[in-house]
């Protein structure tokens, strides 16, 4: 790619053997003359060509990058089956024969069944919508609010900022599982909403903490304070100069915290505060599984599985972004 | 005060007639930082005295270099002029209105006749925004001095002015080296066509040899766009290449102001002395004529600065006078009325000339 020939540093302007002396004599003309070398490193389609801009950069990245198309492809299917799980699986994921109990794989049911004689491939495809919900639902709405509200202190600092760190301090004093027993002891809906509610609630400290840092470390580069000497307000400060300086952290952070909710609504569940039956997740059937993991491996492995599959695909997507976001990776 | 009875030195040898409006008139410019103890309940223990009522003009097209050593609080003064800080008190006058007291509409308009170049061509260009846009944006915060469609041609004939080929326009800043990037900084600061720039340290950030190739761009663009500089830098002899006027800083305070044949061969202020006399001589037989002065102790905390003259405390000359009366910058009495070159302003009670450059031949 010919955007990738390194300029050479200083190539050309020096003049041989121009010390001190002689580089205070050297026409600006000639230093002109010799920096614009023709040909080098052109852009295809050359000036006349679309101005590009980092996301454009971006985009036409991420399109060229194998990670990204796979985790892309896997996460459509996900979504897919979360929306419309009858088309790959045609039973009924609460159809029980406890006959069939811990049974292994057989024709028609190629993953085997579970405790209670329920078809684990079936439940794996119907667990993906609860889990795929909590998960996703969780991370943006964690990594919405922590963002915004941990970049606003970062940025405008003083009362706001310590307002919010103290705030933030409180929450992360509430253990997890001690203050889901107690939030969700109360809610008698069995939707996946009070559970997203919950890890929401208790997770965006720990974003904010992380965009507030590196929002001030941005905020102290002098391109910020170029902007504002050219009369750029606050808000185009922060969506322009600071926001793509300082998300890598929270892209990261978000996209790992993706497997921790999911697995945070097996625990939830297991205690019989999340998801409850008839909810179909793979969160429950991990935690019902993992006490009979010595008799029948396969009702673990499965859902398992799925929720490592689903994690390492949003990391992997988040760890394309943030690379198509540095211009020095390209 | 000094500076309302100063006719600012009207030297007819710098083609500076008298009657010149300045363009930039800093009057008593004070900004103190304060130091405050405790996390929730602040409580302010003291203050860093940073500039201590700084006064000087600027005229349409001449450069004014400010020199002195780290933390005398010459970038402080730029922040200030550029409205990136607040002053504690003092005015800054644009053609006679004072900015320091815009905000909103006004002081975007009045951002566009002053703009800035930084030190650090590394830090002042988004690492995540390519040539273009980094150009360009003032453009887009200032829409009405470029039409859409004319910005990405204008953003080129900037590459261009500034010595950089307009097919980089979509390159992003780490592609380039630091000569080059300061050549970007600098097409940012020129896209609004502004009147002023202010540039802190724009070459010490870069290597001797493109130190000299910015600074002759930036004499070029000086002539091309009749620009006025206030170029801030610690090197005594890129400011004196490129200043028509100098000012020395110490310790938030300007001690001494003149033509730059005045500072540089006839200073009368004894810091001014010592700093020169610091500078090196590239002739091995005029070095061994020459003084070092060397001052004793270090510079004092800004936060506590010495009482009467501040350069007091590392001065050869310093008597009880120095202690209880504090220099004003005025023109020394000893040469007041001799006309000569050592006949400028001066903050000190003592001062007299003593040549520490040898002359350049």
């Amino acid at each position: 790619m010919p955007e990738n020939n390194p300029l050479d540093p200083e190539q050309g302007p020096i003049a041989p053997g121009g010390g001190y002396g002689a580089g205070m004599d050297l026409a600006a003309s000639d230093a002109d003359t010799l920096e614009r070398a023709p040909g080098h490193g052109q852009e295809p389609g050359g000036p006349a060509g679309k101005p590009r801009s980092l996301w454009s950069d971006a985009w036409r990245d991420l399109r060229r990058n194998p990670v990204f198309i796979i985790s892309v492809l896997i996460i459509l299917f996900l979504v897919f089956i979360s929306l419309w799980p009858g088309t790959i699986a045609t039973q009924d994921p609460l159809q029980a024969n406890l006959q069939k109990s811990q049974a292994g794989s057989e024709p028609g049911h190629p993953f085997g069944f579970d405790s209670q004689g329920r078809d684990v491939y079936t439940r794996v495809v119907y667990g993906a919508r609860a889990s795929v919900t909590v998960g996703v639902c969780a991370t943006a709405g964690v990594v919405l609010l922590g963002s915004v509200l941990g970049g606003l202190a970062g940025f405008f600092g003083g009362w706001w900022d310590a307002i919010l760190s103290r705030i933030s301090d409180v929450f992360f004093g509430i253990p997890v599982v001690l203050g889901g027993l107690v939030f969700l002891s109360v809610v008698t809906n069995s939707t996946v909403w009070p559970v997203v509610g919950f890890m929401v609630l208790l997770g965006w400290p720990q974003i904010a903490r992380i965009a507030r840092g590196s929002v001030i470390t941005a905020r102290q580069n002098d391109y910020v304070q170029a902007g504002r000497a050219l009369g750029a307000g606050n808000s185009r400060l922060l969506l322009r100069h600071i926001a793509p300086n300082a998300v890598a952290p929270v892209i990261v952070v978000g996209t790992i915290a993706l497997g921790t909710y999911i697995a945070l609504e097996a625990t939830l569940s297991y205690l019989g505060v999340g998801l409850k039956p008839p909810t179909v997740s793979w969160g429950i059937d991990i935690s019902d599984a993992s006490n009979q993991i010595r008799n029948a491996p396969h009702m673990l492995l499965w859902p398992a599985g799925a929720l490592s599959l689903t994690v390492l695909a949003f990391i992997m997507l988040g760890d394309a972004v943030r690379d198509a976001l540095d211009p020095k990776l390209r | 005060m000094t500076t309302a009875s100063r006719p600012t030195t009207p030297e007819p040898s710098d083609g500076r007639p008298a009657d010149r409006e300045p363009i930039l008139q800093v009057r008593d410019l004070v900004k103190h930082f304060p130091l405050t103890q405790g996390i929730v309940f602040k409580r302010q223990v003291g203050a860093v005295q940073a500039v201590d009522g700084v006064s000087f003009d600027l005229f349409p097209g001449e450069t004014l270099g400010i020199v002195g050593e780290s933390g005398c609080g010459k970038s402080t003064v730029a922040k200030l002029l550029m409205n990136l800080e607040e002053p504690t008190s003092g005015e800054i006058l644009y053609r006679g209105e004072d900015i320091t007291k815009l905000s909103g509409r006004a002081l975007k308009a009045v951002r566009r006749n002053i703009q800035m170049v930084f030190q650090d061509p590394y830090t002042s260009l988004n690492p995540r925004m390519t040539v273009g846009d980094i150009i360009g944006e003032p453009y887009e915060i200032h829409p009405e001095v470029a039409p859409k469609g004319d910005r990405r041609k204008r953003v080129q004939e900037l590459l261009d002015v500034v010595g950089l080929n307009p097919e980089y326009i979509n390159r992003y800043p780490h592609q380039f080296s630091g000569g080059q990037r300061q050549r970007i900084g600098i097409a940012r600061g020129l896209a609004l066509r502004p009147e002023v720039i202010v540039a802190d340290e724009p070459v010490s950030a870069l290597d001797v040899s493109v130190q000299a190739q910015v600074v002759n761009l930036m004499e070029r663009l000086q002539d091309e766009f009749n620009l006025s500089y206030m170029f801030i830098a610690h090197d005594l002899s890129i400011v004196r290449h490129i200043s028509d006027r100098v000012g020395v800083m110490y310790l938030g305070k300007i001690v001494e102001v003149g033509a730059d044949a005045e500072i540089y061969e006839h200073p009368t202020h004894p810091y001014t002395q010592a700093l020169l006399s610091a500078v090196p001589v590239p002739d091995p037989e005029a070095r061994q004529y020459r003084e070092r002065i060397i001052l004793s102790g270090d510079v004092p905390s800004p936060a506590n600065p010495p009482s009467g003259c501040r350069f007091r405390t590392r001065c050869w000359k310093a008597r009880e006078r120095c202690v209880v009366e504090e220099p004003l910058l005025a023109v020394p009495e000893a040469f007041r009325g001799t006309g000569g070159p050592a006949a400028h302003d001066s903050a000190c009670h003592f001062a007299e000339e003593k040549p520490v450059v040898p002359r350049e031949r």
